[in-house]
């Protein structure tokens, strides 16, 4: 005999279970959305530090990512064979501008706008970081910047620090996501801002993108597995020994994350659990 | 509080005699240790550090990968005057030297910016030498003016100016400055420029605060390397930096490598810096270092050149030529000093490539200022 207890606990499994995608189908059935846009993968990719044009082209495809972004300080706008522009095809790759190297709200906007006139599209990614050290974001002049773009219509995905009420703050002014990062950008150190970014993830209602710091596949799938609906990977892809096969390896990191998340995770215990309960015979 | 301050809690010979006796265990201790500090540069540039030369390479190589990836920018001088009022000893347009001399014309300034721009450069680094009464700001900012279009990076290599005239610069849309101390022992610099306005070893060396001050975006140090000893040298120069960085937390900071080459005149660099102490230099920096620019410029061979690329530099100046008018006119004015390295931009870039990096000529965008 099932006591109704154990079953109620096998519909949830089966339930979940049924809520998980079949292989190959997983992504169609679970879309990331933003700003009411679907996409199949959960990893976003930079098109910094690769040694060339090409094996960015490959790792971008490898990666299966359908979100790229690109530094509009890198690239000539004006110059249709301009050689991060000219690989980025958008037919297949939503085009995600970014701000970086603005160092107040002001710049930021200036370089959106730029974007936007040049044909670059509504979304951009908002990056304020005025200390070039650490590319730490100012939140000040974050949230200054998203507010004036969200009026004007951008589509504004801002990277932030792991500030709980900073995200709440940008969600509030129409922030198409949020985006915490792991640790300083660059420095593959994986998420050292775990407490916050669970915080920016329980109250979140937008998609919370984990964004720097993510150093390994496991960092990716640890984010995913925290409940994070994508990440943001670049130097660790870039700068690998073998930046194609890196890319790839993301891609299943961040896919097991995920799965492993909407398989629901039991819950991590400090001390061992008895497999035959002292107080079983109450029942 | 302005460096001098600072630098005045360090004495040269103090810091040299703590550097030369540095052992083997002070290298490994600041090799093995988590974080590098000043005196962990002390160690990596003292003679003992030298058998741990490939570490330091090796580590060097792996830090700049992880901050810059695997790019290599790309910048072009143009000399706009080699007029000077300074008599400094190993500077081919020192005063006294009987060169050619030529201030170029704001249009022909042009001319030029046109024909570095179709060698594919998008930085430019304007230089002159120090003639205030030639080389005036209304001067410069007419030059920034004509060329802001055509590029969307402007740096200057100039004479030292005051922060009202570096933040009118700054209006107008230069983004970077570059100020060498040349040396940071103050009795070298003296008998090295013994006249004009650049003899004041004060006023140069707080150059980088007014540049601070005023607001640039990118401020460039360096020590001409040669004129004294280059392990004390790095430390004033890493001292300097580091005050920069806490002072003027928005600016990105760059350290250049200029090291004494044969010009008009033929001054004997007193304290020669050998291509191994080279590497050492720029190796330990890096590490003190890792998110500053690291610039070699022209000056080196390009054999020097082509085996740095991987070591921890992150920009590079190519097809340089250093005497106003170089690019597109005809002239016979003095070059500042010989370039060793004299391929053209394309086959640096095309090096570039072969080790495995991407030669990045756009890395800034004149949006940022306007």
């Amino acid at each position: 005999m099932i006591c109704p207890f154990w079953l109620h606990l096998r519909l949830f499994f089966v339930q979940i279970a049924s809520m998980t995608p079949r292989k190959g189908e997983r992504n169609m059935n679970d879309p990331l959305m933003i700003a009411g846009r679907s996409f199949r993968s959960r990893l976003l990719l930079g098109t910094g530090k690769f040694s060339s044009s090409r094996i960015m082209r490959d790792a971008l495809a490898a990666s299966e990512t359908e979100i790229v972004t690109v530094a509009l300080r890198r690239v000539d706008l004006a110059d249709p064979g301009d050689n991060i522009l000219s690989v980025v095809d958008t037919n297949r790759y939503l085009l995600l501008p970014n701000t970086s190297g603005a160092r107040d709200a002001g710049e930021a906007v200036r370089l959106a706008r730029l974007a936007r006139a040049a044909g670059c599209g509504e979304w951009v990614k908002l990056e304020v970081t005025p200390d070039p050290q650490y590319l730490l974001p100012d939140p000040i002049e974050t949230l200054k910047a998203a507010e004036i773009l969200v009026k004007e219509g951008f589509v504004v995905l801002p990277y932030i620090g792991a500030d709980p009420i900073l995200a709440k703050r940008l969600e509030e002014v129409g922030s198409a996501t949020v985006m915490p990062l792991g640790s300083p950008i660059g420095s593959n150190q994986g998420i050292k801002t775990r407490v916050s970014i669970e915080i920016i993830i329980e109250k979140a209602n937008v998609p919370v993108v984990v964004d720097a710091g993510l150093g390994a596949p496991s960092h990716a799938a640890e984010a995913m597995e925290m409940g994070a609906d994508a990440v943001l990977v670049n130097t660790a892809i870039a700068v690998a020994g073998d930046p194609v096969a890196m890319a790839v390896a993301f891609k299943k990191g961040v896919e097991a994350g995920r799965e492993g998340f909407l398989a629901g995770l039991g819950r991590t215990r400090g001390v061992a659990e008895a497999s035959s309960p002292l107080t079983g015979f109450l029942r | 509080m302005c460096f001098y301050d600072e630098m005045k809690g360090y004495h040269w010979d103090s810091v040299e005699s703590e550097i030369m006796n540095r052992s083997r265990d002070d290298v490994e201790k600041a090799l093995t240790s988590s974080s590098m500090n000043l005196d962990g540069l002390m160690s990596l540039v003292s003679p003992a550090a030298e058998p741990y030369l490939e570490e330091m390479a090796q580590r060097a190589h792996q830090v700049t990968q992880q901050r810059f990836g695997r790019v290599i920018s790309l910048f072009a001088p143009l000399y706009l005057s080699n007029e000077c009022t300074n008599s400094c000893v190993y500077c081919g347009f020192n005063m006294t030297n009987r060169i050619d001399r030529l201030t170029l014309t704001a249009e022909e300034a042009l001319v030029e910016a046109r024909a570095i721009r179709r060698l594919g450069f998008q930085h430019i680094l304007l230089v002159s030498g120090e003639a205030p009464h030639l080389v005036t700001l209304p001067y410069l900012t007419s030059v920034v003016d004509l060329l802001r279009p055509l590029f969307p990076s402007i740096s200057i290599e100039i004479y030292p100016m005051d922060t009202s005239s570096y933040e009118e610069l700054i209006k107008h849309g230069v983004d970077g400055l570059i100020v060498y101390q040349e040396s940071y022992n103050e009795d070298v610099y003296k008998q090295c420029h013994p006249r004009g306005r650049k003899s004041d070893f004060h006023w140069r060396l707080e150059t980088p605060d007014r540049g601070g001050n005023a607001g640039f975006r990118r401020i460039g140090l360096g020590a001409l390397l040669g004129l004294a000893n280059w392990r004390v040298e790095a430390f004033f120069l890493a001292l300097h930096a580091q005050y920069l960085l806490r002072h003027f937390w928005k600016s990105f900071i760059t350290i250049s490598f200029p090291r004494l080459r044969p010009a008009a005149g033929a001054f004997e660099p007193p304290c020669p810096v050998s291509d191994v102490q080279f590497v050492q230099l720029l190796a330990a920096l890096r590490l003190l270092f890792p998110d500053a620019g690291l610039i070699l410029s022209t000056r080196e061979s390009p054999y020097l050149r082509d085996h740095l690329i991987p070591l921890g530099i992150t920009s590079m100046s190519a097809g340089s030529r250093t005497e106003p008018g170089g690019y597109a006119h005809e002239t016979h004015a003095e070059a500042q000093f010989a370039v060793a390295d004299e391929r053209p931009p394309e086959i640096v870039a095309e090096v570039i490539r072969s080790k495995g990096y991407e030669a990045v000529w756009k890395d800034w965008d004149a949006a940022f200022l306007h």
